[in-house]
């Protein structure tokens, strides 16, 4: 039996069945990321021992016949975002290089209860900025479909580790995008459940209203399987919201008769790649074939979607990354002879101001810098009421058209982004380039609602294709049930990147 | 009503104060808020600012700034939110404050206060109240040489409130006597201990002067922040000498209000003075906006009114009805009352014992506060309880013994742990019965035939002779029953 052509649902029952161990199954995926991670990156730390250890001592209850959690066995490769006690939590940072945390985030707390086996770190644009995995500090990661490409970001980690049978399952954040993109770009299936579903205890903060947990796997239904065991309520997240979760792998087999899924004109602007576009069109084809009816819809605000959010991101960022100041924890420059004194210290106040200025010029990298001094700037007095506020008023407008929408349509269907995965270097030169990848995801974000990106086909070249389904607050059983419908009537999504195999 | 005064200027001052509301734990943490641990020894992820942290809100902490708000007259808005003020300092380990901007939990309140001796009354606007978290503190070890700052974040996260008051203020003893009444008020309702050494109560004054002018305009002077005043009389010290400070500098340079920044001074309470603190820690744009880590704080009528129900009889209400109930001076009522809630739960305990207001009031100013005085003690610790008092009290009334006979055992029992009833046995204070008084007068006036001869000659006051000739045969003795007795004796002679 090789594990790693197993799914994440057919791994948990082998295991709970006594047909693989938990050893032999995380010793399956620990020798593929050895054998295939130095030429892809996707990892920032393989905890080989822990995982191991986490895998032994499940074995053993399961030989005493003690009780197992539901994700028992189940290897999770985990971005670099969410904290993990004792183990290197880094966001891809200079500024937070051998930072160990001392607590796991509920979600990493979650994983751990239902018996998961965390193995390792994944690679991400720092501090979750941007939509390539090229900003990270660490070295990008690549394309497990074409190495010279860019597998999206800023989960590029999870979504390549996935991808090459690294890992079966993965956990990633999306603030504007960061699950649904690399999923779309490296064929796997990622769900960005509404927000507030998932804790963001522990999750290292981007953008505090934007920021989602959620799974990254080869097919809905394993993502259902994960969405399960990590969802739900956390007293310790105000923002979290209290619904009951639902059973996601209980709720797959209902048919998508008379489900109506929305297409956005806008979606078929200029700029939509043609092969991209085919993809999308096929899969519209295919859901209806199931039995779903495809209307037009619009969401008048959408388009305003990207200069909001390189708003509210950027503003909520540049608080939520004051605090890497060098005089706590993380990196702290190291300041030649101590106070200094005349002309050498006229550059800065104090050795205070010296001290932070240098510690967080040589901790950050450019996007990162960028984003604070475009939020730091966006706050302050005399822009507030331009940017920050009017900011705000167009996010109400967007969630006001999702609103409006979901009277007309059960789901919003459309491509995860415009074009396949780009090659290494090929935007990073451009920022706002760069800053289009997000164009058909971050609003979703603002609008706070779920969205699922899964593989609807390839370009000649080999390269997948997304496709992405947007529902109402917190239909995620709906979106997992339509991927999952998809998913039987197709094979894009088992299929593997030849190169890496 | 004003202070009269020789100066020929107005001052105006409004205050800002901070107050550690008593809460177990912090404002978005569960850490412990006590004061005096080890550093960094009540902190968390939370309060230390770690990645991945999230602040959940302490509704006690709530409730008690409620409390606060509504005793201080404040409207109590149905919807508040929390904002993020933004500002390095190594103390404030998440690089901004979770505060309240533009939708404070409440304002447009007032608190009067009114000089007992009538001096004078002011009713004192309170602009707005809000709830915020306290910043650690930064230590700098100068003495070192190294000029190394510790940074201890025990209170990092500790809910304050801060008050905000309208420029109604118009003396620096006014100022002063504000604040005593609003740490009575917030110690009354439970909600601070206002202790300003260790930090629960600090005040930062804005102070200018309105000078009239010759044609009939007013000249105001640049308004000044004094910072770092760390007792209610430092406040009143450093405003009178802010205040001819400001007249000296407006002589010499006609600096009016507006043309300059307003200006930030720190108090050096052992010279006497303020000094100009840098120009840069005035001048910060602090980019406030939403919170995004926690959600708004609605606030309805069910909650005003359980809010209005813990807060007790404030002060201010408590001087008239003690001086009611109990029939005492206003003065008196105002001198329990400031002594606390505890005190005066003593006294109306005495006073119901004792049946006189008056008598109880007088035993607890002229004997029991005194001694708390000397020892520094409260009236908790007190080792003398209210029946005891009353049984004393009830003794001297029933003509037991006299005043200062009491005040004997009084000092007894205080001193030796035993009861009234002991320490009048141990110390031979029986009742003089009937018979023994009337054989010692008929001794006493045996013995005295000038004085008898005096009384009979129209000069009653000379019996007082008599008494403490009684006093020597019997220390138990009432004297007026002497009195009374041996001037029956005598007319009947």
């Amino acid at each position: 039996m090789q594990p790693a052509e197993l799914s994440a649902v057919e791994l948990v029952t082998a295991i709970r069945q006594g047909d693989l161990s938990a050893t032999q199954c995380t010793e399956a995926f620990l020798d593929r990321i050895a054998r295939l991670d130095g030429s892809l990156n996707a990892f920032l730390h393989v905890d080989r021992a822990g995982a191991l250890a986490t895998a032994a001592a499940i074995d053993a209850r399961r030989r005493d016949g003690k009780p197992l959690g539901p994700l028992a066995g189940l290897p999770v490769a985990v971005k670099d975002a969410l904290c993990t006690r004792d183990l290197p939590t880094t966001c891809a940072s200079r500024m937070l290089a051998g930072f160990r945390p001392p607590y796991d985030a509920d979600t990493v707390a979650r994983l751990r209860a239902a018996d998961a086996v965390i193995v390792g770190k994944t690679n991400m644009d720092e501090f979750a900025m941007g939509g390539s995995n090229e900003n990270s500090a660490f070295g990008p990661v690549k394309n497990p479909w074409d190495l010279a490409r860019a597998p999206g970001g800023s989960s590029g980690g999870s979504a390549a580790c996935v991808a090459a049978d690294m890992a079966p399952v993965a956990i990633g954040s999306d603030t504007g995008g960061s699950i649904r993109q690399p999923a779309g770009l490296c064929g796997i299936t990622g769900l960005k459940p509404t927000y507030g579903r998932v804790s963001r205890r522990g999750l290292v903060a981007f953008a505090s209203s934007l920021d989602q947990i959620g799974p990254m796997a080869r097919s809905a239904a394993d993502c259902a399987l994960v969405l399960e065991a990590i969802a739900g309520h956390d007293p310790g997240d105000s923002t979290s919201l209290a619904a009951e979760v639902p059973r996601y792998t209980e709720l797959l087999e209902q048919p998508l008769t008379g489900l109506r899924i929305g297409r956005v004109r806008d979606h078929y602007a200029e700029g939509l790649d043609p092969e991209v576009r085919k993809g999308v069109d096929e899969a519209f084809a295919v859901f209806e074939a199931a039995g779903a009816t495809v209307h037009d819809v619009d969401l008048p605000h959408a388009k305003y979607g990207v200069a909001t959010y390189y708003l509210i991101a950027p503003c909520e960022a540049s608080s939520n990354l004051a605090r890497y100041d060098g005089a706590h924890y993380g990196h702290r420059a190291k300041l030649e002879g101590g106070r200094r004194s005349g002309s050498e210290s006229r550059e800065f106040d104090s050795p205070l101001v010296e001290m932070y200025c240098r510690s967080r010029g040589e901790g950050f990298g450019p996007e990162v810098k960028r984003r604070i001094m475009l939020g730091t700037y966006a706050l302050s007095a005399g822009y507030y009421d331009a940017y920050y506020a009017k900011a705000l008023k167009v996010r109400r407008l967007i969630r006001q058209d999702y609103l409006d929408a979901f009277q007309k349509v059960d789901l919003i269907g459309g491509p995860v982004s415009a074009t396949p995965a780009f090659k290494l270097g090929e935007k990073t030169g451009d920022p706002l380039a760069m800053y289009l990848v997000d164009l058909y995801t971050v609003a979703t974000n603002l609008a706070g609602v779920g969205g699922i990106s899964f593989p609807c086909g390839f370009t000649r070249g080999g390269l997948p294709v997304g496709f992405q389904l947007q529902g109402p607050a917190l239909a995620e059983p709906l979106l997992l049930r339509a991927a999952d419908r998809f998913q039987r009537l197709t094979d894009w999504h088992t299929r593997r990147p030849k190169q890496i195999a | 009503m004003t202070t009269p005064t020789a100066e020929p200027y107005t001052v105006v001052i409004g205050l800002e104060v901070h107050v550690q509301l008593q809460t177990r734990t912090k404002l978005f943490c569960g850490c412990p808020t006590r004061f005096g641990a080890p550093p960094n020894t009540q902190v968390c992820p939370t309060c230390l600012g770690l990645p991945g942290s999230l602040p959940v809100m302490n509704r006690e902490a709530f409730h008690l700034a409620v409390r606060a708000a509504l005793a201080l007259n404040c409207r109590i808005a149905p919807f508040t939110k929390w904002d993020r003020k933004n500002y390095f300092y190594p103390d404030l380990p998440k690089g901004y404050q979770i505060s309240q901007f533009d939708l404070p939990f409440s304002s447009d309140g007032w608190l009067e206060v009114t000089d007992p001796k009538g001096a004078f009354s002011r009713k004192v606007g309170i602009i707005r109240v809000h709830l915020e978290e306290d910043a650690g503190k930064s230590m700098h070890d100068e003495a070192a040489g190294t000029a190394d700052t510790r940074i201890d974040l025990n209170r990092a996260g500790t809910p304050l409130c801060e008050i905000v008051t309208q420029p109604d203020l118009r003396s620096p003893q006014e100022a002063r006597a504000w604040l005593n009444e609003l740490k009575l008020l917030l110690v009354y309702l439970g909600v601070s201990d206002c202790n300003m050494q260790e930090g629960s109560l600090r005040v930062d004054a804005n102070v200018n002067l309105h000078i009239p002018q010759p044609d009939g305009r007013v000249a105001k002077t640049p308004i000044v922040e004094i910072k770092n005043m760390n007792s209610f009389r430092s406040v009143e010290r450093a405003l009178i000498y802010e205040a001819a400070r400001q007249y000296g500098e407006w002589q010499t340079t006609g600096a009016e209000l507006g043309r300059t920044p307003k200006q930030t001074r720190g108090w050096d309470d052992p010279a006497g003075v303020t000094r100009a603190q840098r120009h840069k820690e005035e001048s910060s744009d602090y980019r406030y906006f939403p919170e995004p880590d926690l959600v708004p704080v609605t606030v309805d009528e069910a909650q005003l009114t359980a809010a209005r129900g813990m807060m007790g009889e404030p002060p201010a209400v408590l001087r008239t009805t003690l001086a009611d109930r109990w029939k005492i001076s206003a003065y008196d009522a105002d001198v329990l009352v400031n002594q606390g809630r505890e005190l005066v739960a003593y006294y109306e305990d005495l006073a119901a014992r004792v049946g006189e207001g008056k008598v109880a009031s007088n035993w607890l100013q002229q004997d029991v506060l005194r001694t708390l005085n000397e020892r520094g003690e409260t009236i908790d610790a007190f080792p003398i309880r209210p029946d005891a008092l009353a049984d004393l009290i009830g003794r001297v009334q029933r003509g037991d013994f006299d005043t200062s006979r009491g005040r004997e055992i009084f000092a007894e029992v205080l001193a030796g742990g035993r009861s009234v009833a002991e320490v009048v046995a141990a110390l031979g204070i029986a009742a003089v019965g009937e018979d023994d008084l009337l054989a010692l007068c008929r001794e006493l006036i045996a013995e005295n035939p000038k004085i008898v001869a005096d009384v009979k000659g129209g000069k009653e006051q000379a019996a007082a002779g008599l008494i403490g000739q009684a006093k020597k045969k019997n220390p138990n003795v009432n004297p007026g029953q002497v009195r009374q007795t041996c001037l029956e004796l005598i007319r009947g002679m």
